[in-house]
């Protein structure tokens, strides 16, 4: 076996605010940064700072790692890891600020499904185009075209203009188009989150042949685990912008899982990525039973508090605190927030928010909190990714069953009756 | 293990040339799609390409020729004059805008797909090659109305249509690489086209300008080409040290358009 891909010592920076030294954009900025000001006047100064300390970030630092012919490598962590940077300056659509990345072979990326795709010309035209776009000669797409139209299910459509497609046509075709390519590195985006399940199946499996049967090398990013764990054999998992951990998928894919909920919950106080003043910092956040006991594992339908423990000096004059339940894919499910019925009144620099849930409505699933405390609309202290926690299928309708399938996110009371 | 590519920063690749030639076909499908999606949703099509140099001709036949007087001057049918002229100019203006846009117009492309970047801005003046070619028919359709004959000066014809073509592509090149920086360059280039049709010499011809002159009017490189137009279809005499003028300009802003676009290219991701 020998390296494919070998990264050493890759760091990317992003200096968002570079561009102030130019008259243009820097009048702009100017312009906005005033308007801002004016909108959020009753924000302290030093919050806008923290702000603009994080225009200038570097997305990865000193990544090292290397890839072997054949193999199939998931690329995980949370957003923002430095994920999709990676893969950009694999696929040379951005230069590195420094490092160096040796690839050995044909290297095609797939960071988007259907790109270049024109909605006036047909289906035919578009896989021609979108074929050259990804780096296939004329010749090569008319060799594999039947078999890209058959893989995608199109056939009846081909000289249809792509924007009258349906949206899992479009997505068939697209993906269909990027299947077919023969590199000998191909480089993958979560692009499989659109689709349907079964066409993703397809995907897939035809990605696992591709590598296997003709000993292609892929490097696959997801946050699907599932489709991680089914396709590569090998995982690197990046955490703010490093490489923290890598080797057989299995390991890293649990190391992540294990991370995310240490990361949650635990060592709240001691977590450096957050915002605010600071004045007081969330130290715990855990869910009670109705008893006041703490829990580690919920319930559908289970009666439960989530409590907010925070540390700190000084007095809040107008305390609020919000937070946002996301879903296992980073989709926020619902918003809370303690000024929308009656807001607290003063409060000391420490203490501790609870919030009451009468009956749990998340269906079973890993859920991950965001959560600021804001006085009189100064931010105090905000945390991305504050605690993680599981749901287990409970017994929210009240009928001794267990309800709450993985598939949906939330549950509803259901009153059913029959009219006539 | 043929192909190894070393990606470090600020590396100038060495294999750019040979890239964009791999991606040559890259370059086809992009102005055949530009091409092919132009007219579409129009009624009457690519008669649109005909239909905007032909009004324009007759407005400037009547301005310049009929109402300026400029028509006594000239033996020819003034309209043709005219068009020597229009036609180069249109060109170059529908070039220039086109490119000058296309990076903008083709971020997603940018964003998510590496190949040569300057395909795109060049088939953006291929596709407004292809639109001159067909407003071409006009040239030859009065021609025959006036039953005139070119002078055989015609042949060289395709070297001053490839100085517009370069003309176009270098200034292009540099305002689609500013422009994906600075947005201000999307309403300089109309302000740029709008100018040099009066600037340039499409409704008149350029030895109305003296001779001291000449030399410093001819900076404008399209002079050069639509002086250069004249001489090929109507014989006019062709004034020498201008057209070097031009010429020299046309290839700075060639090897100022490529150098900048080249030094900015791999941050057009991180801007666009």
């Amino acid at each position: 076996m020998s390296e494919v891909i070998k990264v050493e010592n890759l760091s990317k920076k992003f200096t968002i605010g570079h561009q102030e030294k130019e008259r243009y954009t820097a009048l702009r900025d100017v312009m906005a940064r005033k308007a801002k000001k004016i909108f959020t006047f009753p924000f302290s100064r030093k919050n806008e700072k923290t702000v603009y300390r994080k225009e200038d970030f570097w997305a990865l630092q000193d990544i090292s790692f290397s890839v072997e012919k054949g193999d199939r490598v998931g690329i995980i962590g949370r957003n923002g890891a430095g994920k999709s940077t990676l893969l950009k300056i694999l696929s040379r659509i951005t230069e590195p600020t420094a490092g160096k990345i040796t690839l050995r072979g044909r290297v095609a990326s797939l960071l988007e499904v259907g790109t270049g795709f024109h909605p006036e010309l047909s289906g035919r035209e578009n896989i021609f185009l979108n074929g050259a776009i990804l780096g296939m000669s004329r010749v090569e797409i008319r060799k594999k075209f039947d078999e890209i139209v058959a893989f995608a299910e199109v056939e009846k459509f081909l000289d249809t203009p792509v924007k009258r497609y349906s949206s899992g046509m479009y997505v068939r075709l697209a993906f269909s188009v990027a299947a077919h390519l023969e590199p000998e590195i191909m480089i993958v985006d979560e692009v499989l989150a659109v689709g349907d399940a079964q066409f993703q199946q397809k995907c897939l499996g035809k990605m696992e042949d591709v590598s296997k049967n003709d000993g292609r090398t892929v490097l696959f990013v997801s946050h699907n685990m599932g489709a991680i764990t089914a396709l590569c054999q090998k995982g690197v998992l990046l955490s703010r912008g490093k490489v923290e951990r890598s080797g057989p998928i299995d390991e890293v894919v649990a190391n992540y899982l294990k991370s995310q909920q240490l990361s949650a919950g635990l060592s709240l106080l001691s977590r450096t990525d957050r915002s605010g003043t600071g004045t007081s910092r969330f130290s715990e956040i855990y869910f009670c039973d109705s008893e006041g006991h703490r829990v580690e594992q919920l319930l559908s339908g289970q009666t439960c508090e989530l409590r907010f423990r925070y540390e700190g000096t000084g007095r809040f004059s107008k305390p609020q605190i919000k937070f946002t339940i996301y879903n296992r894919t980073g989709q926020p499910v619902t918003h809370f927030d303690s000024n929308l019925q009656s807001p607290f009144p003063p409060l000391p620099g420490s203490g501790e928010f609870a919030c009451r849930f009468p009956k749990l409505p998340l269906s079973a699933g890993y859920f991950n909190i965001n959560v600021v405390l804001v006085n009189d609309g100064v931010v105090i202290d905000y945390v991305i990714s504050a605690f993680t926690f599981t749901v287990l299928p409970g017994n929210f309708f009240g009928t001794g069953r267990n309800v709450g399938g993985v598939e949906d996110v939330c549950l509803y009371e259901q009153d059913w009756h029959f009219i006539d | 293990m043929a192909d190894e590519l070393i990606i470090e920063p600020g590396q100038t690749e060495k294999h750019y040339w040979r890239d964009l030639w791999h991606y040559r076909e890259l370059f086809y499908i992009l102005s055949w799609r530009d091409i092919k999606v132009r007219y579409k949703q129009t009624v009457i099509g690519a008669v649109w390409s005909i239909l905007r140099p032909l009004l324009t001709m007759i407005i400037f036949t009547f301005i310049f020729g009929r109402i300026a007087g400029m028509q006594k001057d000239t033996s020819e049918p003034y309209a043709l004059v005219v068009l020597a002229g229009m036609l180069p100019w249109q060109f170059f203006a529908t070039a220039l805008a086109e490119s000058g846009n296309s990076l903008i117009l083709n971020s997603n492309l940018v964003s998510k797909v590496y190949f040569p970047r300057m395909i795109i801005p060049a088939s953006s003046v291929i596709t407004s090659l292809v639109d001159f070619a067909i407003s071409f028919v006009i040239l030859v359709a009065i021609m025959i109305i006036y039953m005139y004959t070119p002078s055989l000066n015609i042949i060289a014809l395709p070297v001053f249509i490839l100085m517009g073509f370069l003309a176009a592509f270098g200034v292009g090149l540099f305002i689609t690489a500013l422009n994906v920086k600075y947005r201000d360059f999307r309403y300089i280039i109309p302000f740029i086209v709008q100018f040099g049709l009066f600037i340039s010499p499409v409704g008149w011809t350029s030895d109305r300008i003296s001779d001291q002159w000449r030399a410093i009017y001819s900076i404008n490189p399209m002079v050069g080409v639509i002086d250069g137009f004249r001489w090929c279809i109507l014989g006019y005499p062709l004034y020498v040290p201008g057209f070097l003028v031009s010429l020299g300009v046309t290839f700075l802003f060639l090897v100022i358009g490529i150098r900048y676009f080249r030094k900015t290219e791999k941050s057009f991701a991180d801007n666009i």
